[in-house]
């Protein structure tokens, strides 16, 4: 065998590559079909997202939050919301609130599908993708019933929300959410449990939960991996105390702990949980106003905060520094992205090319988030 | 070929006035060809679009429906744009190679279609290899991938072409080893020989002559996905890993061939399992003439053969894509084991009942008319009704 003599091949994937999930690209050492490695390349998706914010002041800001996470805008207009709150001590009326509360697990829903169906498209099968978007385009309907947006939604506002629920929205909201939960069993019969998905997925690009804490990951990644942390329990905000749900945790049936099957497996029961979280809320919402009184220039005294946001994608930080003028001096997102980017070149060694695949849509990575 | 040659220039062949029988022959041969490429490249075309409608009705979508009735005639439109489309040869490519590759591929697909047995006397040419012909010479196809994913000159293409070719020729061997019972029960090789020794009614198919016949037709038709690079068997052109694999240069007339043909191939598979095991174009004799008794049989034929199609689009629009280890160790540590286990227990079985056993083979039917049931309740239920139920949009 000695005499036999291989070279290593190394590709490019990227940035235009039907699954990279946006512009990523990556660089890969393969030998043959199992890789040696694969390098990613971040930064073709750059927007200065950051820098914009100090030039446009606080409102104003809002929109350009929609464009960190384009697939799941609430959180990040919520964790602005939340910062600038936290900053300038604004308090937030309840019903505001709770019109948080139901947009964003709304677009949690959303967004999970969005990935569960991708998943299946990166894996080969282009069903499972349609069905979970046919699911999330009535999730769009309704959302943009509510602010009149279906992709960067612009809803919420520092101090509440921009517009009430409309008339007649929480009872289409509560029949999409009796027609999602069969939905889901119908989604895991085609899909999930399908013996080519779960050879597919199980096993493959394992991390366990030590590694997990030491590369940072958050949100489903590290839920995966069987470390119990959501900002929603852990570090509670908005009106979620007042809830009752679960945090689902990697079990690995199917392999081991920490699989892609259990990241996957991880948004469907998310999803389960959202959606009872969401009739809570339906049910418990209170009367009153939804935006509070906030001067339009408003001027936060010097200080700095970090608040904390549990979206789709994990912890979500804002971290903002007023100089106590009417911009902000400095903001920074922490997104779990691009944590969860950091770790592909380490769990690609040994796998194959069509693993690589896997690995990416299973640690959910969306290229706006990774470089703002 | 000396002796042919000479006894051809002995004939005149070659002559002024050539034999009116050659001229004749040689007008039949030709006409004969076209007229199965008329018919084979439209239909390989048509089944685009039932494709097409049935993938979208799967996926809850309504599919094209723009063009002709119901859009059946999306395919002509498809055929027309791809020929306006310019016709792209990589600067770096192998140019030779990378324009020859195309027609390899459609002729691999076109070549199967003279032994063909539409019908008791609609076939081409009945060779007395038929069947032997009919699974070598598909498998041209892997030169003719290999070829464009070579030519490219695009690593990407390359890795589908090999992949493409580990795959042919694996599971080729299963695929000829379920051949073989079917022929150690007949002793021929002939595909109107093979038809024959079956009956039409479906207790005479040799899907239930015994249990290693039915093992068998379920890896030929699996095996028969696998080579026609069908789901869950579509490595070689997976646009999730590969891009396009080793069609991802190729534009065009020259794109669209290698697709014609994979779905030409989907047809050429079901035809070689009906000929095989669902008895064919076997009809009951309910009518003298046997001009109608021909289109008969052609109408059996071509409906069993749709809905294998059909059942290969069902499968596509179902699962998801194996990966190559696992599609490796599927044909050589599962197929090829089993496929040999088939064979011995087959003459085993024809050694013990030279005439068949009408016992077993009803007890086969009832068995496979239970698991049809079973699959057919177990659709039912898990069915719901694809349309929405709900309707969210703020302007509906």
């Amino acid at each position: 065998m000695s005499a036999f003599h291989t070279e290593e091949m190394t590709l490019n994937m990227g940035p235009q590559h039907p699954s990279t999930h946006g512009v990523l690209r990556f660089v890969i050492k393969a030998d043959g079909e199992v890789m040696r490695e694969a390098i990613p390349d971040v930064g073709y998706l750059h927007r200065s997202i950051e820098k914009i914010a100090e030039k446009v002041g606080y409102h104003g800001f809002m929109p350009y939050t929609d464009r960190v996470d384009y697939v799941c805008a609430m959180f990040t207009n919520q964790g602005w919301a939340m910062a600038c709150e936290k900053l300038a001590h604004i308090e937030v009326p309840r019903r505001g609130e709770y019109c948080r509360v139901i947009a964003a697990e709304f677009n949690r829903i959303a967004s999970h599908l969005l990935t569960v169906g991708l998943m299946g498209m990166d894996i080969g099968a282009m069903t499972p993708f349609l069905h979970a978007l046919r699911e999330r385009e009535m999730i769009n309907d309704l959302i943009e019933e509510l602010c009149g947006a279906r992709l960067t939604f612009n809803y919420m506002r520092i101090g509440g929300v921009a517009w009430d629920l409309p008339p007649g929205w929480r009872d289409k909201a509560l029949a999409y959410l009796d027609h999602l939960e069969p939905i889901l069993d119908e989604f895991n019969a085609l899909f999930s449990y399908n013996k080519i998905c779960i050879q597919r997925l199980a096993n493959v690009a394992v991390i366990s939960a030590d590694e997990a804490i030491n590369y940072n990951l958050v949100g489903p990644n590290l839920r995966a991996s069987g470390v119990n942390w959501d900002v929603r329990k852990d570090l509670p905000y908005s009106v979620y105390p007042e809830f009752d749900f679960e945090v689902p945790l990697g079990r690995g049936e199917w392999g081991t702990v920490g699989d892609a099957m259990d990241r996957y497996m991880m948004r469907i029961r998310e999803m389960v949980q959202s959606a009872r979280i969401l009739r809570q809320a339906l049910t418990q919402i209170p009367d009153g106003p939804v935006l509070g009184k906030v001067v339009r220039n408003f001027k936060p005294a010097a200080n700095e905060c970090q608040v904390r946001v549990e979206s789709a994608r994990g912890d979500q930080g804002w971290y903002v520094v007023s100089d106590g003028t009417g911009f902000p001096h400095r903001v920074h997102v922490r997104t779990g992205s691009f944590a969860a980017m950091g770790m592909i070149q380490k769990l690609s060694k040994g796998l194959m090319i069509a693993d690589l695949v896997v690995l990416i849509a299973s640690l959910d990575v969306i290229a706006p988030e990774i470089d703002r | 070929m000396q002796a042919w040659l000479d006894s051809l220039i002995a004939r005149g062949a070659f002559g002024p006035h050539p034999s009116p029988d050659l001229i004749y022959g040689a007008a039949i041969a030709i006409a004969c060809a076209l007229v199965l490429f008329l018919v084979a490249v439209p239909f390989a075309s048509i089944v685009t679009w039932v494709e097409r409608r049935v993938w979208a009705r799967i996926q809850s979508r309504i599919g094209p429906n723009r063009v002709g009735p119901n859009g059946f005639l999306q395919w002509l439109a498809d055929g027309f744009k791809h020929i306006c489309k310019e016709d792209v040869v990589p600067a770096e490519a192998d140019a030779p190679l990378f324009r020859l590759a195309p027609y390899l591929v459609v002729l691999a697909f076109i070549l199967p279609w003279a032994v063909m047995p539409f019908a008791s006397s609609l076939i081409l040419a009945d060779l007395n290899i038929g069947i032997l012909y009919i699974t070598a010479v598909p498998a041209l196809t892997v030169i003719g991938i290999l070829m464009a994913g070579w030519a490219s000159n695009n690593k990407w293409s390359l890795i589908g072409g090999i992949r493409s070719a580990a795959q042919i020729i694996s599971y080729e061997i299963p695929a000829g080893l379920a051949i073989f019972p079917v022929v150690l029960m007949t002793g021929t090789l002939s595909m109107q020989g093979i038809i024959r020794a079956q009956g039409w009614a479906p207790d005479r198919w040799f899907l239930f002559a015994n249990p290693f016949c039915f093992v068998a037709a379920v890896i030929l038709f699996i095996s028969g996905l696998a080579e026609n690079n069908r789901t869950p068997f579509d490595l070689p052109e997976a646009e999730s890993e590969l891009v396009a694999g080793f069609a991802t240069e190729y534009s065009s007339m020259r794109y669209l061939f290698f697709f014609m043909a994979e779905w030409g191939n989907m047809f050429i598979a079901a035809a070689i399992v009906v000929t095989l095991f669902l008895g064919g174009w076997q009809f009951p004799a309910i009518v003298q003439s046997p001009r109608l008794m021909n289109l008969l049989q052609l109408a059996t034929f071509m409906l069993k053969c749709l809905f294998l199609v059909f059942v290969s689009m069902w499968i596509r629009g179902t699962l998801p894509r194996v990966r190559i280890d696992q599609m490796m160790s599927l044909c050589w540590k599962y197929f090829v084991p089993i496929s040999f286990i088939n064979l011995l227990g087959t003459a085993v079985w024809v050694a013990i009942f030279p005439d068949g056993n009408r016992f077993t083979q009803w007890l086969m039917l009832s068995f496979g008319v239970a698991v049809v049931l079973l699959f057919l309740a177990r659709v039912v239920a898990f069915t719901r009704r694809a349309r929405m139920e709900l309707y969210f949009h703020p302007t509906i």
